[in-house]
């Protein structure tokens, strides 16, 4: 059965993008992850205008995160505070994300700078977490204790002014590498369409030493806002969200998320993290290809001076 | 359905030719003027988002014509739809540093987003190409003219010769070259290829007369496309309330992840 995507101008076959949006929000929900970075580049696959894909992509991050946070939210595992001052950063950087994009499109290299982007985004997360997961495994088998980290080092980022007291998270920190971080998400959600969870998360523990347990729960709180204000300026500019494959991929996606939650505790966490990382590394290997393989055309046509 | 789209113009410009010009003796009306009618049995079109795509057959007729010209084939007739206008970037990839990317580009002013042609010959054998540029008619003499001082004249025919070709792959450029029947002596049949991506807005008909090689005269008609349904319903929400359609998108999105979270809620 095909369904045709009025924004996308072209015709899919809706069970593919079904099952495109059911297999990410399983992996999604298995993972604890949005699913923004895998839609993204399968929609791209899929032959549908990485602006689109894009754009879309980032409204249908909204709908993944908001069970998470909801559930972080009766669990009060969320810092308002914190989540707050991260949105601060998140929409200025959304709003600088958005403007370079269209700019981006303007000059005709829109397609490519998504995916280099991806490629460098996906191989370096892939590879980071291959390594760690395959390290933790070895570890495992030889039943070598967890070398702990001391949370109570302080480094460079707690030297910097301007700091607050987050009572939930139980710190005192400056709000410039809240704000920053913030703004470096932003921009990647709105060019890359992904909420940026993936980099949001180790960055809050590793760099700004922020107690795990409050981490994804501020994270996906700062992600449905930055998201959602995404959504509205990229189709108040670009007029380029499609309504008709966001809505097939987020019901699609929120149903296989609870099966991938179910299924993500029975697992062990390293062989997961292993099995997320080889899949993303083989996304961005993908998408290197298709920067190096020669086009079927090396020329291009577009109306309005514009890029599709 | 729709894709039954014929517009069937079968017009009364037969009876037009006033009846002093058809009292005038064999051999003396080649000294009036001929003339060319088309006409509509409707201005507009309305297709839907599962459009494939459709023959249009206009009708048409001379008035005036030289019996003894019609009879050795010396009239032509070309008829064409012109597509909404609209600026055109054609842009070429070269590899840099291994990896492809846009290098060149080229924006041709206001030219047809579609563009269906229908002659009773090849048109190049019909005119010489310096006059059929002059006119415009045939995809290859469309004025593309580039936007900005082009220094180097061998780019714009390299741009110009891949925006014609990447226009009739896709199909929003079209040429039939025996679309064009006489049924009579001087009623005449076209039947011009509408795209399946056919651009909605207002298309131009044209027919042009041409005796031995000469263009006499033009007629034109305007033919607006309308695409209907709900798809197109979203595309001018997105384009015109774009504000609240970016907001229905995101209350779609929440209320899609919160019925799930109370569905699926485990307590």
């Amino acid at each position: 059965m095909t369904v045709y995507l009025p924004i996308a101008e072209l015709s899919v076959n809706i069970f593919i993008i079904l099952g495109m949006g059911a297999a990410v929000g399983f992996l999604s929900g298995m993972f604890g992850v949005g699913g923004g970075f895998l839609i993204t580049p399968l929609l791209i696959f899929y032959n549908i205008p990485p602006v689109v894909a894009v754009a879309t992509g980032a409204n249908q991050v909204v709908a993944s995160s908001i069970s998470g946070a909801i559930t972080h939210f009766r669990r009060g595992t969320l810092d308002m505070k914190l989540g707050s001052v991260l949105l601060v950063g998140g929409l200025a950087g959304a709003t600088a994300g958005v403007w370079v994009f269209s700019w981006l499109r303007r000059i005709g290299q829109l397609d490519l700078f998504i995916s280099v982007l991806y490629v460098v985004l996906l191989g370096s997360i892939g590879t980071l977490m291959l390594q760690e997961s395959v390290r933790a495994m070895r570890r495992a088998k030889n039943n070598q204790p967890l070398p702990l980290k001391r949370p109570g080092q302080h480094n460079w980022v707690h030297r910097l002014p301007l700091k607050m007291r987050f009572k939930k998270s139980k710190i005192y920190l400056s709000a410039i590498p809240i704000v920053g971080l913030g703004f470096g998400i932003g921009v990647l959600t709105s060019i890359m369409g992904v909420g940026g969870g993936f980099i949001m998360v180790p960055a809050m523990i590793y760099l700004l030493r922020i107690p795990t347990n409050v981490v994804v729960g501020t994270s996906l709180f700062q992600i449905i806002f930055v998201t959602a204000y995404t959504t509205m300026v990229q189709a108040a500019t670009n007029y380029s969200v499609d309504i008709v494959l966001a809505s097939i991929l987020m019901v699609a996606g929120v149903i296989g998320a609870q099966y991938g939650v179910r299924v993500g505790q029975k697992l062990r966490g390293e062989q997961l993290r292993a099995l997320l990382a080889l899949l993303v590394l083989a996304v961005g290997i993908r998408l290197a290809i298709g920067l190096i393989v020669t086009p079927d055309d090396v020329y291009s046509v577009a109306a309005g001076g514009m890029s599709y | 359905m729709r894709r039954l789209l014929q517009t069937i113009l079968l017009l009364p410009f037969l009876a037009l030719g006033s009846p002093a010009a058809a009292q005038v003796p064999f051999g003396e009306a080649s000294g009036a003027k001929e003339g060319l009618e088309i006409g509509a049995s409707t201005s507009e079109i309305a297709i839907t988002s599962d459009f494939r795509g459709a023959d249009l057959t206009i009708f048409g007729a001379l008035t005036n014509a030289d019996e003894l010209f019609l009879a050795i084939g010396q009239y032509d007739v070309v008829v064409t739809l012109e597509g909404p206008k609209d600026y055109a970037t054609v842009r070429k990839k070269e590899r840099v540093f291994g990896i492809w990317m846009n290098t060149e580009g080229m924006t041709f002013e206001q030219v047809p987003e579609s563009y269906s042609l229908a002659s009773t010959r090849m048109i190049d054998s019909i005119d010489e190409a310096p006059s059929l540029n002059n006119i415009g008619v045939g995809i290859d003499h469309l004025a593309l003219n580039p936007v900005g001082y082009i220094p180097d004249s061998g780019m714009i025919g390299e741009f110009r010769d891949a925006y014609r070709r990447l226009k009739l792959t896709n199909g929003l450029y079209q040429r039939d070259t025996s679309g064009v029947r006489f049924v009579s002596s001087s009623l005449f049949r076209a039947s011009l290829k509408l795209p399946a991506n056919i651009p909605d807005g207002m298309h131009m008909v044209r027919a042009y007369l041409f005796k031995s090689g000469q263009l006499i005269t033009q007629r034109e008609m305007p033919l607006r496309v309308v695409k209907t349904g709900i798809e197109q319903a979203i595309t001018d929400a997105a384009h015109d309330r774009p504000l609240a359609y970016g907001l229905l998108c995101v209350l779609i999105a929440v209320i899609t992840g919160w019925g799930a979270s109370i569905v699926f809620r485990k307590d």
